[in-house]
């Protein structure tokens, strides 16, 4: 007989999302539903407001990927209102996004999605000389694997155990059977999952010498940016030099490694090796790094066919809300979508616990509405976002500077291409994709410098038009994948404001069709080896780097639509 | 001899604590845990004065703030997430190097936090429950987020069982020894709150009776948060307040009034437009929006992400992030409050109309005051 299994809350990630399966009597999940259990409503509340504040608004989206929709407000802006910044604006904006990816990307491996990976008990039993050799085997440079610090490691987290209360180890499933690592190999990870802690400190800071802070940055304005004096200041440059290359450092001699140790270890575990769910992929270009040239290209690719690029077409981008918490379940594009909240809630029903047995739920009604994600479609169709689909679009359009990675990457791990489609190859292309920033972004630098020479204008002056209507968007890549912002500018203050996000796209729900979004598609035909410690459906979901407040967003665009907040707009003006 | 007699006070207080049973039976204090991570006793006291020095306390208290992050082993801590985009969690993980504000909350001991606790599902929630009954009436309970509330409470659910993040607010509020509303979020409602508020999104001390220390920010330091526990413990009670429940050693003072450009500003040197000859010459941001003169709150002293910057160093103005309601009081963020022309809340009045037709009056006077100066400076600009 199928049983529904819930996870709720599925914790290290951002925001607040929910995941249930049904799995047949092998314990092979038949069925799955993501669904988000938060709605904020940021969008609804931008309407009416300063063009000029958007960004500082839809920052507020994600104090994660902090940086990502900040841009993207500021953009969308300048889009619309025909605003080119100057190319010093432009490439600080580049450079801080790296100081983004080289933050996000290593603390999402080691301090979100590492647990799933790394056995913290088991690394207990290690012995630190063997692990310090074992570093050996996949870096010529190892960082943090000296048997001195490896026995300090060691030390530290024994310590920490024989305490008897974990804290916030507490509760886990440390001794499940599909974790791969030997001892000393959970010790080398362990001891980089410490080192980490240190370094994106380092990464923060490099944020906040052009930003100001970080969460949160504040030095970007609808014109450019403000911080001219740190540009103008050579200490200032060099201290964000240094740490980037302090970042560059660890990613090359931890982050790659570590990932090609993770490669060779589960390459034969089912639960990771499968599981690319939705095959057709999306990707912006981003990261320019002179006055023309991007890291990355944009593109789609269509079930899984790498043979084929295709151009992105933004008029094919829709949302529906067939099983999301929302009225109105038509497909529309950004510009004209509509929402209605509309909670239906739970149903009671009996499900497995934590211990094993059947308990009292609350669990999704299926059939009708379970999420406040909407599902994004592209030609009607879902896709999947992120690094994986970054990575692999880059790979198909030949971008030299990606393919010299991934085939090094494949070449060390022992794997052949086709490894990449997998809850694996998700985790290592958000390696890859950082490493290529670490190992290409300080081009982006040297033509600042180089700009800098001869220009220092860092802001282009605008004029809003109260008599004029404007519309504008902003498409670009932030660490979980493609990011769009729409904006409609009227009477001087926002009229509409639409975003569809990476985990939107993502963690989105079945659509009309009953087409899966990509979480569920990954979960379908993965096997649970104990239903009351469902490791694997957590270890697939980090995969894609869940963050839920970026998925769940205020989608309604049209200003007097939402009846139930209706805000009557004549009285701004 | 009234600072002798809160010395003694102190010392009393912290002798109390040290006799309470330690929460871990292994007979270590945080001294040798410190050495353990290799921070000398001497880099602890060196952190324990430039704590002392934040909190606002004579140097003479050193010992006795080193003694209280001894004690904090004691305490349990308990972080939930409300409606919020983690960026207050994300803020406390940039804690300082040589990592001695990340140890001393590693050591209060992290019962519960959905960022970085290795549990989930079932066994998550099995954490919470367990740890609100075994530490009732002992853990420190730190709130990030607003609250979606009443009829709108729908709005977040947690857990298998779908509670509502109000009712896990509460429940967890109602057991606990101290309670944080830990970024504006959490103290006023935050961004979600802001109007026409959709979902109903309540601060923390809405959903409570039970006092609520508010440490606004979008996000706090680190150092806010890590001094507001030291606080409590040195007290034991709650820390002197400001009207907004704002513990006044971190939010007393104005950003303008420690601002390292108000010297421009008393000298009538303003920026006039971003990227102008007075930005290369960090003009005073006031006539591009800075809202430094109605917020308080310490960021010109202790800065972000181990003293960097803050945002008026990279030459942005303060956008009051600190303050009550600041998303609907403070917009445009890049203008003057006098120039405003429209405005959400107050359907399009100007901030002038507003005095009288809203009765936003001490703001409002005091925008037009600092605006006055504004003006008037520039007519009375000496020649060069």
């Amino acid at each position: 007989m199928s049983k529904r299994i819930v996870v709720d809350p599925i914790t290290r990630i951002e925001g607040h999302l929910r995941i249930e399966v049904i799995v047949d009597d092998n314990n092979i999940v038949q069925e799955a539903y993501s669904s988000s259990t938060l709605w904020r409503g940021i969008e609804t509340i931008l309407k009416g407001r300063d063009p000029r504040d958007a960004g500082f608004f839809t920052q507020r989206i994600c104090g994660v990927c902090t940086y990502s929709h900040y841009r993207a407000g500021i953009i969308a802006v300048e889009d619309a209102l025909g605003i080119n910044p100057p190319l010093n604006a432009k490439l600080v904006r580049s450079l801080m996004n790296m100081a983004l990816y080289l933050h996000d990307h290593p603390v999402h491996f080691y301090h979100l999605h590492g647990l799933d990976w790394v056995d913290v008990v088991s690394a207990l039993s290690a012995d630190p000389h063997k692990a310090a050799d074992e570093a050996f085997k996949y870096s010529s440079n190892p960082i943090a694997c000296g048997a001195d610090s490896l026995v300090e490691t060691l030390k530290r987290v024994g310590d920490f155990v024989k305490k008897g209360n974990l804290g916030p180890f507490a509760n886990a499933y440390w001794g499940h059977k599909t974790y791969r690592f030997t001892p000393e190999q959970n010790l080398i990870a362990l001891s980089h999952y410490l080192k980490a802690l240190e370094m994106q400190r380092i990464a923060a800071q490099m944020m906040a010498v052009l930003g100001g802070k970080q969460p949160h940055p504040q030095s970007l304005t609808v014109g450019g940016v403000t911080c001219i004096m740190d540009l103008q200041d050579p200490s200032r440059l060099g201290e964000f030099l240094t740490k980037f290359k302090e970042m560059a450092d660890f990613v090359n001699r931890a982050y790659y490694p570590d990932l090609v140790m993770a490669a060779k270890a589960y390459a034969s575990e089912p639960s990771v090796n499968a599981g690319l769910g939705t095959a057709n992929l999306i990707t912006s270009k981003e990261f320019l790094v002179n006055g023309n040239e991007y890291l990355f290209d944009g593109g789609v690719i269509l079930n899984g066919d790498i043979s084929k690029v295709f151009d992105i077409d933004e008029a094919k981008i829709t949302e529906e809300a067939t099983h999301s918490w929302y009225a109105d379940d038509e497909a529309l594009h950004p510009y004209n979508g509509k929402t209605n909240p509309k909670y239906t809630g739970f149903k009671d029903e009996e499900t497995l616990n934590g211990k094993g047995k059947m308990e009292n739920t609350k669990v999704i009604k299926e059939n009708e509405k379970y999420s406040w994600v909407k599902s994004p479609r592209y030609n009607g169709k879902p896709m999947q976002v992120g690094p994986l689909a970054n990575i692999v679009i880059n790979y198909a359009k030949g971008n030299k500077r990606v393919t010299k990675v991934v085939d090094q990457f494949l070449k060390d791990a022992g794997l052949p291409l086709k490894a990449v489609f997998s809850t694996l190859g998700r985790t290592a292309a958000r390696m890859i994709e950082a490493k290529i920033v670490a190992d290409n972004g300080l081009e982006a630098f040297n033509s600042l410098i180089q700009n800098l020479k001869v220009d220092d204008s860092t802001y282009t002056s605008y004029q809003i038009d109260k008599n004029k209507e404007y519309k504008g968007r902003f498409l670009g890549n932030a660490p979980r994948g493609i990011l769009g912002h729409w904006v409609k500018i009227k009477n001087g203050v926002i009229e509409n404001y639409q975003a569809v996000v990476p985990s939107t796209w993502n963690a989105g729900p079945k659509d009309a069709k009953g087409v899966r979004g990509p979480y569920e598609e990954s979960l379908v035909g993965l096997k649970i080896a104990d239903l009351s410690q469902p490791l694997e459906i957590i270890r697939v979901v980090h995969s894609f780097d869940p963050c839920i407040a970026c998925a769940v967003h205020m989608m309604d665009t049209k200003g007097n639509e939402l009846s139930q907040y209706k805000v009557d707009l004549s009285c701004f003006y | 001899m009234k600072q002798r007699n809160l010395y003694q006070d102190l010392s009393n207080r912290l002798g109390k604590l040290s006799n309470l049973p330690k929460m871990k039976d292994d007979g270590k204090s945080i001294a040798s845990l410190l050495e353990e991570h290799g921070v000398s006793r001497r880099d602890f006291m060196k952190w324990a004065a430039s704590m002392t020095a934040l909190l606002a306390l004579p140097a003479s208290f050193s010992p006795l703030i080193a003694k209280a992050a001894e004690l904090t082993d004691r305490l349990p801590v308990i972080w939930l997430h409300m409606a919020e985009c983690t960026g207050c969690s994300e803020s406390l993980l940039r804690t300082d190097a040589p990592t001695i504000d990340s140890l001393i909350f590693d050591y209060i001991s992290l019962e519960y936090h959905e960022t970085l606790m290795a549990a989930a599902g079932w066994q998550a929630e099995q954490t919470l429950e367990e740890s609100i009954k075994k530490y009732k009436g002992r853990y420190v309970l730190m709130v990030e987020g607003g609250i979606p509330s009443g009829k709108s409470n729908f709005y977040l659910t947690v857990g298998p069982k779908g509670q509502t993040g109000e009712s896990h607010a509460k429940e967890a509020a109602d057991n606990a020894l101290a309670i944080f509303a830990i970024g504006t979020c959490s103290s006023f409602g935050g961004i979600q709150a802001a109007a026409p508020n959709p979902t109903n999104a309540q601060p923390l001390y809405k959903v409570t009776k039970k006092p609520v220390i508010n440490v606004p920010g979008c996000p706090p330091s680190e150092k806010n948060i890590v001094g507001n526990i030291l606080q409590y413990i040195l007290f034991g009670t709650l820390p002197a307040l400001d009207a907004y429940n704002r513990p006044k050693w971190a939010y007393g003072k104005r950003i303008h009034d420690q601002c390292e450009r108000r010297a421009h500003f008393d000298a009538g040197e303003f920026i006039q437009e971003f990227g102008d000859e007075g930005a290369k010459k960090g003009y005073c941001l006031y006539k591009v929006g800075c809202k430094g003169p109605y917020t308080f709150n310490n960021c010109p002293r202790v800065r972000f992400n181990q003293h960097t910057s803050w945002p008026v160093q990279v030459g942005h103005g303060c956008i009051g992030c600190s303050e009550p309601d600041f998303w609907d009081k403070m917009g445009p963020f890049e203008a003057p409050l006098s120039d405003r022309l429209y405005h959400t809340v107050f359907g399009g009045l100007g901030a002038d109309a507003t005095a009288d037709k809203i009765g936003e009056t001490i703001l409002t006077v005091t925008a037009l005051g600092i605006a006055a100066h504004a003006a008037i400076s520039i007519i009375k600009k000496p020649k060069e």
